[in-house]
Order: structure tokens, then C-alpha cells, then sequence
């Protein structure tokens, strides 16, 4: 971890960061979600979105993949601008074809895992690289089930997602999206619509991936995932960056009102959990 | 939690052998229907008009086998093909986002759902050859362009000769075809919207193309939701054929039977024997259908369904 932390760190010096974000906005109907969001990171770098729901994080993230199409700003990944061809300031709008090339260095987790779910583990690997790279079926099914060994699942590669756990599918997701090479990977929530005591083992595969030196931008509310594996939080209210930093000093010393609302609420929360589960009858009368 | 714990091991309940509700309506309704059953096939042997041995006759009469396969198979086959590439395409078309292609299939539908089948096959089959008896393949307006100009080369590139067709079954697999994709198109577009938006998102994640989506990831899950009313068309289309007479379509199951009906004056065992064969050939389609919805009901639910499904008894098996 110390290691590509200081590469990166040495890198940021001299290059340009993987990911630029430059004032992106973004409205759904007059509804301003984003406005005017910067964001630099750098190669290796583990960046954290932290939040309340409503705040953004899922829509900016989504803009960077060009899920979404952003109605103000730029984004540049790799020192490339998402979705627009800039000639001599007058930008075009790229053909279908050219943005579906852009995204193919950048990984994506969805929250839902959105498996295919006509396709087997392994075929659900194996497709991106034989279908959008051309690769041979071959050399991607030894890829694919390398991938899916390294999460942990190589004896599930002919299950149908169906057929697996909520934690097991978003880690074969993971392989799926590790599958393409990508530069880039981007997690939206990738633990929320699990099971609590499914939530470690995809959580454990993040943490090794972002250990292999991966870039990595994660919207979440596991405060201890932040804590440790984040090189950088962000946390984001109502569309705007509210403040960014090392976790130490963003979770554990926030500046604004808004930060120390927002993580004492959560924490708040955890304890109210953590009560429950401790006292179930709680409130009970016998 | 408080009194059952302390009850003692042997007056612990055992295994349950309680008697079922009783139905007795049911075996009223068994006998009422075996009544029934009992007195049509009674019937069908005593009253000699039905003359079955006949009609089991006229089923194997040439002719007729010649007509089924020609006219109905084939009728089929070939207009359920454009039926469905052709739905496929106007669904695609209709759900894209380019508003030429939206328009056009939404006109396309709107005509042909609004033609009755026997009207259509009736005017492809007088009005085209009329109309239209030679159809050349050149440059838009060509004729009028080489006239006005006076230029002897007529701009054509290839000339059909219309009538040489028209009478023929490839008219009326058209004019059914063309029918059929109009509604094959509003099935398969009911199909791919119930899709889930995350499939194409995930394989736009992944760098797919609009179209490599569409055929790797949206298609094969749309047929789930595609295969069952496809078959019920299907099935309607074997009995739509009946309608090719019209065109006309001699060598076809219904003319054929006509035919043999009022040859023979034997005209209700002839009807008999058509609509057995209808019967056989559309009993095979379902078999057909039921293991093509298995083929596709591929990662949704994690066992295979029962051979009970088939008949339509016993409850389905839940879905993903």
C-alpha cells in the first residue's frame, strides 16, 4: 500500500491526473443534482464519496462512466475528454461508437450487480473481452477463470447468478468489470444491497484489489472501508464538494457543520443497530 | 414460550395424518362430463352422417397432404419468419432514438394492424399483378426522368415479372408476413422494455455498442418474455393460412378441401378431416413452444420446470 501510495504520489508531481473533473454540473429536469464538482485522481489512488442519499455521489459517478451525460464542466480520464471532441474550443459531441470505445478502460460495479443473468459466472467474465476486445475464447476463458479465482469463486465459474449469493455475484461482478483491464474502476454502493454478513467478503476483495495498486473511486457508507483503504475522502452535500482529505482528517476531524452532522447521524445509526441486535426484546413488556 | 416446554415426551404431538377436505362437487362434475363425452362419441359412430373412416380417408387423400405441407407448413414457416425478423427490427426501430426510425415503424404498425388479413391477401393478390405487372429495379422516377429527356436507356437495372408470382403462395406469405410483423412487433417491444435497465447499463460499462447490447444482452433475455405470445401467433398464423384461398392459393389445406367437399357431396366428414389435421399440426407447435420457453428460461429460477407445466396444471415455479 506505502508503495503505490508514493508512486503516486511522485507521479502527481509531473503528470496529469487519471481522473480531472473540471465544474461538472448535471440537472434531471431543472433539478440541479450536480454543481460544479472538481475531482482529481490520481493513478493508484483510492478515493472514497462519502454522503448523504440525495447528495450526488451516485449521479457524479455515473457521469464519469457517461452513464449520465453531464449538462456543464468537463472530464478528462487519462488526459482524454468524456464524450466531446474539443476542435479549437468549439466541442462535438463524440458518435455512440467513439464513447462506447472510452469506456471500455473503465470498470464498473454496479449496486445491483447486474449480471447477466442468462450467462453463467464464468461466460458473464469471459464476455467484455470476446465480445468488445475480440479476444480469443481461449485465452479469456484462462483469464476469466484466473479473475474469478482471484475473488475467490473459480469452483462457481458454470453457476447462473441466480444461482449465487448476493456477495457472490458482486464479487464475479468485480471479475466481469477486472475482466477489460480497466484503468480505471468505479464502485457505486457496492455493498448496499447485501446481507450484512455478506458485505466482508466483497468489501475483502476491494481491499486487495486497491492493495494491487488499482485507481479506484467508491460511493459508500462503510465508514471503516474509508478509514482504511482510502487514500482520499470526499464528502459531497447537495451537489457540491463539501470537503476532501486523508480519512484521518475528513472522519475523524471534520471542519464543516455539515461533515460532522452527517457522520454523527451515521454513527448514530450504528449504534442504534448495534442496540438492537444486543437487545431484542428491547421495549418489550413481559 | 411458558406452557409447551414443560409438556412430557410422550404426549409430544406426532407426525400429522389428518383426513383432506372432501369435493364432492368434483365427482358430480366428472360424471356430468363423461355423460357428455360418452353421448359426442355415441353419436359420432351411430350417426353415419359424420362418416368418419371417410374423412380419415380424405386426411391421407394426396391432394390434401400436398395442400397441408404447401400451403399451411410452408405458409407458416415462411410468414412467421418476416413476421418475426421483421417485429424484431420494427421494435428495435421503435424503441431507438432516432425519430425517422421511430416514425416509420410506428406508421408501419398503425397500417397493417388495421387491415384485416382476408382484405389484404385479397388485394395483394388481384391488385398487384394489376396494378403493377412488371416491377423494375432502377433509379427513383427513372421512366419518367429518361422520357422527359428523351433518352433511350430506361435506367432500369432488373425487371421482375409480376404475374409470373402473383398466384403463387410467395404473395400470400407476404401479404401474411407483413401482417404478422406488424404485431410481432408490438410483442417483441412489450419484451425488450421488460428488460431491466441495469442489463444495458452493465454491458454499456463493459464498452458494447448500442447494438452488440441490444443482440448479446437485451435479446436474450427479451425472448423469456417474447416466446410465449410468438407461439400463440404461430399458432394463429397455421389457421390464418386458410385464408391464402383467397389470393388464390390453390395448393393450400382449405382450397384442397373445398374442393374434395363438393366433389364428393361429402362435405361435412371433408370439413372433419381439415380440421383434424389443423388439430395435429397446431398440438405439435405447443410441444414445440414449451421447450423453447425452457431454452430460454435459462438462469431464471434454478430448477426446471415439471412436466405438469406443460399441461398448464400445478403452479409455476417462481422466476428469478
Amino acid at each position: 500500500m506505502t508503495d503505490t501510495t508514493t508512486t503516486a504520489d511522485t507521479r502527481a508531481v509531473s503528470d496529469v491526473p487519471l481522473v480531472r473533473a473540471l465544474n461538472v454540473s448535471k440537472a434531471f429536469y431543472g433539478n440541479e443534482v450536480l454543481k460544479g464538482i472538481d475531482l482529481d485522481v490520481r493513478e493508484g489512488e483510492v478515493v472514497c464519496l462519502l454522503g448523504p442519499s440525495g447528495s450526488g455521489k451516485t449521479t457524479f459517478l455515473r457521469c464519469i462512466n457517461q452513464l449520465e451525460t453531464i449538462d456543464g464542466g468537463r472530464i478528462w480520464i487519462d488526459g482524454d475528454l468524456m464524450g466531446y471532441d474539443d476542435r479549437n474550443g468549439q466541442l462535438h459531441r463524440l458518435h455512440d461508437k467513439r464513447i462506447a470505445a472510452q469506456r471500455r478502460d473503465i470498470g464498473m460495479v454496479f449496486q445491483r450487480f447486474n449480471l447477466f443473468p442468462h450467462m453463467t459466472a464464468l461466460q458473464n467474465v469471459m464476455e467484455g473481452p470476446v465480445q468488445v476486445k475480440g479476444q480469443g475464447k481461449g485465452e479469456s476463458r484462462a483469464a476469466a477463470l484466473e479473475l474469478l479465482e482471484r475473488v475467490g469463486l473459480q469452483e462457481h465459474c458454470a453457476h447462473f447468478p441466480a444461482q449465487l449469493s448476493g456477495g457472490q455475484q458482486q464479487r464475479v461482478a468485480i471479475a466481469r468489470a477486472l475482466a477489460m483491464k480497466p484503468k480505471l474502476m468505479l464502485f457505486d454502493e457496492p455493498t448496499s444491497a447485501l446481507d450484512p454478513e455478506l458485505v466482508g467478503e466483497v468489501l475483502a476483495v476491494m481491499r486487495e484489489l486497491a492493495q494491487d495498486g488499482m485507481t479506484m473511486i467508491v460511493v459508500t457508507h462503510e465508514m471503516s472501508f474509508a478509514r482504511q483503504v482510502a487514500d482520499r475522502v470526499v464528502f459531497m452535500d447537495a451537489g457540491v464538494v463539501v470537503e476532501s482529505g486523508p480519512p484521518a482528517e475528513v472522519i475523524n476531524r471534520p471542519q464543516h457543520e455539515r461533515t460532522r452532522a452527517f457522520l454523527s447521524r451515521l454513527h448514530a445509526e450504528e449504534e442504534h443497530r448495534r442496540e438492537a441486535i444486543e437487545d431484542p426484546l428491547h421495549g418489550n413488556d413481559h | 414460550m411458558t406452557a409447551g416446554t414443560s409438556v412430557d415426551q410422550e404426549a409430544r404431538p406426532g407426525k400429522i395424518e389428518a383426513r383432506p377436505v372432501r369435493h364432492p362437487w368434483r365427482y358430480v362434475g366428472v360424471v356430468i362430463i363423461a355423460l357428455l363425452v360418452a353421448m359426442i362419441i355415441s353419436s359420432l359412430v351411430t350417426n353415419e352422417r359424420w362418416d368418419l373412416p371417410f374423412a380419415l380417408r380424405v386426411m391421407n387423400y394426396k391432394p390434401i397432404i400436398q395442400g397441408l405441407i404447401q400451403g399451411t407448413i410452408i405458409g407458416t414457416v415462411g410468414a412467421m419468419i418476416i413476421g418475426i425478423v421483421g417485429g424484431i427490427l420494427l421494435a428495435m426501430m421503435r424503441l431507438s432514438e432516432n425519430p425517422v426510425l421511430r416514425g416509420v415503424a410506428f406508421l408501419y404498425t398503425w397500417f397493417f394492424r388495421a387491415i384485416p388479413r382476408l382484405v389484404l391477401l385479397a388485394m395483394l393478390g388481384t391488385g398487384v399483378g394489376y396494378l403493377y405487372p412488371k416491377l423494375d429495379f432502377g433509379l427513383p422516377f427513372s421512366q419518367q426522368i429518361t422520357s422527359a429527356f428523351g433518352m433511350s436507356n430506361d435506367l432500369t437495372f432488373y425487371q421482375l415479372d409480376v404475374n409470373s408470382i402473383s398466384n403463387g403462395i410467395i404473395i400470400g406469405i407476404l401479404g401474411l408476413g407483413l401482417s404478422e410483423a406488424a404485431y410481432m412487433a408490438e410483442i417483441a417491444r412489450a419484451g425488450i422494455q421488460s428488460v431491466d435497465r441495469g442489463q444495458s447499463e452493465a454491458a454499456q460499462a463493459l464498452g458494447m455498442s448500442n447494438g452488440k447490447a441490444m443482440r448479446r444482452v437485451i435479446l436474450p433475455q427479451a425472448m423469456r418474455v417474447i416466446v410465449p405470445p410468438t407461439g400463440n401467433e404461430t399458432i394463429a398464423m397455421v389457421k390464418d393460412t386458410s385464408l391464402l384461398s383467397i389470393v388464390p392459393v390453390t395448393a393450400e389445406l382449405w382450397y384442397q378441401i373445398t374442393v374434395v367437399g363438393s366433389r364428393t357431396l361429402k362435405i361435412m366428414p371433408t370439413y372433419v378431416a381439415g380440421f383434424a389435421w389443423y388439430l395435429v399440426v397446431c398440438t405439435i407447435l405447443m410441444i414445440g413452444q414449451y421447450f423453447l420457453e425452457r431454452r430460454f428460461g435459462r438462469g431464471f429460477g434454478t430448477t426446471a420446470p415439471g412436466r405438469t407445466r406443460m399441461l398448464g396444471l400445478g403452479s409455476r415455479e417462481g422466476g428469478a
